[in-house]
């Protein structure tokens, strides 16, 4: 117990890391997500192609693979660029690589989860838009994307919980996040088993909490909406 | 890119690819086997029967994987009763670790997805086997189970497909799966791109012929879904 | 030729969901060969009173004898009845063949497969012969060309005339229909009706839970009307509908009973 206690300041504060690493990875995904969605409903060939391949990539290789070459990878591409351009040294830290890698996978999880919100609002609603004068434009943003929030709500709560289990992973490319810390502690008090009990519990937290949170945002966003 | 490398390496590749293979495969049948009584317990009306079951669920789905795997990798050691007994010869080999992990977690997704197909079955489905006598488990074996796995079916692909993605952990301790072998080769000769593309495309190729097959199965199964074909 | 074995024998029956009391002591005797047809407005219990019979649903208290056989209920110990013996109950059911109003086949298997399922594994016949008795059946419900076919692929019509085929595939001692044509198109109706008005010729024992008043005018043996969970009319169809003993039952007929 007393273990705990020394080392919980350290865990906690890879745990701060953890849920920075969440939350960033979330904003870039929603934003990969709504241009992948808008890209897959378009009636460009090009985009909808474009799109489709960026999901098959996602689905098809592990995160742990795209995460270790954007890090790895990343650093030899950017050191070339910058050699050429005549840039300073970048480092590529693991937390970069990290945040990007799972923005950019889970981008692929929320663009097919913003597709079908996007589907899933009545044609009735979006023509009454162009029927009161709106262009194509506003009728996205004023009509479309407000009532799609509601359909897309339920996998996008899913993907965020994919997606905090999934920043664990960063440790493995040396991120000081609360698994590596875990690590650490285990093995400076050969006490492992506890310490990632310890992390398995912090995660289980964050889970319910997101749980909670969702369960909020879906009741708010279901205002309206007759329940049978 | 260096192809060279790659073709040079490609042995160690295809020894990754069965070690993944394998992994995976056998990860999922042990995993299956237990998440068929997990689901059955867990949807147990009583609330002391269907807790314990609840809770495995619950904290399979809830952490990482990595986590889990840790937690039996270099979590075991820690207790003496494990260490100084004939368990330890299990638990110090890490394919043995990865493969327990991978199976108990798998466990708890597959229960998750059974627990809400079985809970799906249609009522009236149910009563007409009691109609016709039917005993409660043979309901479960004729009726419930069997239309259970055809609906769960699809839901069952994508769980294989995320089984096949977090088995890469097993490269993280030691074992030279796709991954594994991705890495040493990128340690070797530090060429991140080639390494780790090449190991991607054998992954792609992998949850190509997954997705395949389920097709296939759905195909095959799920007739009593589709349209009429006359 | 009227047998007169007891095949059905229902003591003051009661049944409460929570504190709706929805039966509130049904008492009636069915014969062999008897088609009785169970009439009475939504809510009036008769769906239950069916289910009771074959204990899809618990009795509050009351007593049911299926060809003498009691059926033995004992008390939880939280005060709830359950069947004493389960094994009674299947056997009891395997007797009493059920058709449900929304048909309630197994969606996973074929119209074919539907039929041999309750013979081969509930009542232990051979392969061959549940086939062959599955085929005979289908002939006759009319059903044998779609024998392949997954339900989902029938009308509401054919799917009933399949369940019926299912239930008969027991060879039951009574069949119980739970408005067996409440769920289907009009002009699917008449292809159902057909097939249990020949069933009803071939004198077999029928328990019909039904709106359909042709039918139980000119089909059934017998009609029993229920009332807020109460018998209001029991008699042959000339005499219940030609003399009405209650208001009730006469503002059922006209469509004036809410």
């Amino acid at each position: 117990m007393s273990d705990i206690i020394a080392y919980l300041p350290l865990i906690l504060k890879g745990m701060l890391l953890t849920v920075e690493v969440a939350l960033l990875s979330l904003l870039i995904s929603v934003l990969l997500g709504m241009l992948g969605a808008v890209a897959k409903l378009s009636k460009s060939r090009i985009a909808r192609t474009l799109a489709g391949i960026y999901t098959t990539i996602i689905r098809g290789i592990p995160d742990l693979v795209l995460m270790t070459l954007i890090f790895f990878g990343g650093q030899i591409l950017v050191n070339n660029v910058g050699e050429k351009m005549g840039w300073e040294y970048i480092d590529v830290s693991p937390f970069m690589a990290g945040v990007l890698t799972i923005g950019f996978i889970f981008g692929a999880y929320m663009a097919e989860s913003f597709r079908g919100g996007i589907l899933a609002v009545s044609h009735g609603e979006i023509e009454a838009g162009y029927a009161f004068g709106m262009n194509p434009t506003k009728v996205f943003f004023r009509i479309t994307l407000p009532a799609m929030v509601r359909h897309a709500l339920p996998s996008f709560g899913n993907n965020w919980l994919v997606l905090t289990k999934t920043t664990a992973l960063i440790s493995v490319i040396g991120l000081q996040d609360m698994v590596y810390n875990a690590s650490n502690a285990g093995g400076s008090t050969r006490k492992p088993f506890t310490f990632y009990c310890v992390v398995a519990f912090l995660f289980l937290i964050i889970t319910g909490v997101s749980d909670i949170g969702l369960r909020r945002l879906n009741k708010r966003y279901s205002v309206g909406v007759r329940r049978e | 890119m260096d192809i060279q490398v790659i073709i040079d390496n490609l042995p160690l590749y295809f020894k990754g690819l069965w070690t993944t293979i394998i992994l995976v495969a056998s990860s999922l049948g042990i995993g299956l086997c237990l998440a068929i009584p997990i689901a059955l317990l867990a949807t147990a009306k009583k609330k002391w029967i269907s807790f314990l079951p609840k809770a495995y669920i619950y904290f399979f789905r809830g952490t990482p994987l990595l986590v889990q795997m840790y937690m039996i990798y270099h979590g075991m050691g820690q207790f003496e009763i494990i260490h100084d007994s004939f368990l330890w010869t299990i638990f110090k080999e890490a394919y043995a670790c990865a493969l327990i992990a991978f199976a108990l977690n798998t466990a708890g997704y597959t229960g998750e997805i059974l627990r809400g197909t079985i809970e799906q079955t249609l009522f009236g489905e149910i009563e007409a086997a009691k109609a016709c006598g039917m005993s409660v488990p043979m309901i479960y074996r004729r009726i419930i189970l069997p239309s259970t796995f055809r609906r769960a079916l699809p839901a069952y692909g994508n769980e294989v497909i995320f089984m096949l993605h977090g088995s890469a952990l097993a490269g993280v301790i030691t074992i030279v799966d796709l991954f594994g072998a991705a890495k040493i080769v990128n340690s070797r000769s530090f060429v991140p791109f080639e390494s780790f593309i090449t190991a991607g495309l054998f992954y792609l190729c992998l949850t190509f012929l997954i997705v395949w097959g389920f097709k296939r199965a759905e195909h095959h199964f799920h007739a009593y879904l589709r349209p009429r074909e006359n | 030729m009227t047998a007169s074995v007891e095949a059905l024998k229902v003591e003051s029956l009661h049944k409460s969901f929570g504190q709706i009391a929805v039966l509130k002591g049904i008492s009636f005797e069915a014969n062999e060969q008897d088609v009785i047809s169970i009439l009475g407005s939504s809510g009036s219990g008769k769906s239950t009173l069916l289910r009771c019979i074959n204990l899809l649903e618990t009795p509050t208290s009351g007593k049911v004898y299926v060809h003498g056989e009691l059926i033995n209920m004992r008390e939880t110990t939280s005060g709830e009845r359950r069947p004493m013996d389960q094994k009674q109950v299947e056997r009891i059911r395997s007797k009493l063949a059920m058709v449900f109003q929304q048909f309630n086949l197994w969606a996973h298997m074929t119209v074919m497969q539907n039929v041999i399922e309750a013979p081969i594994h509930v009542l232990k016949l051979p392969k061959q012969e549940a086939r062959e008795r599955a085929e005979r059946l289908l002939n006759r419900v009319g059903m044998y060309e779609h024998r392949n076919y997954y339900p989902a692929h029938l009308s509401g019509g054919q799917m009933q005339r399949t369940a019926i085929a299912r239930a008969l595939a027991m060879e039951p001692e009574m069949l119980l229909f739970d408005e067996p044509t409440s769920a289907l198109d009009p002009e699917l109706v008449g292809e159902v009706l057909k097939v249990m008005r020949s069933l009803a010729e071939e004198g077999r024992t029928m328990l019909v839970v039904t709106h359909e008043m042709g039918f139980a005018r000119e089909v059934s043996s017998r009609v029993i009307f229920l009332d807020e969970g109460l018998v209001m009319e029991d008699g042959s169809p000339d005499k219940v509908f030609d003399n009405p003993r209650s208001d009730r039952f006469r503002q059922f007929l006209t469509g004036t009973l809410k």
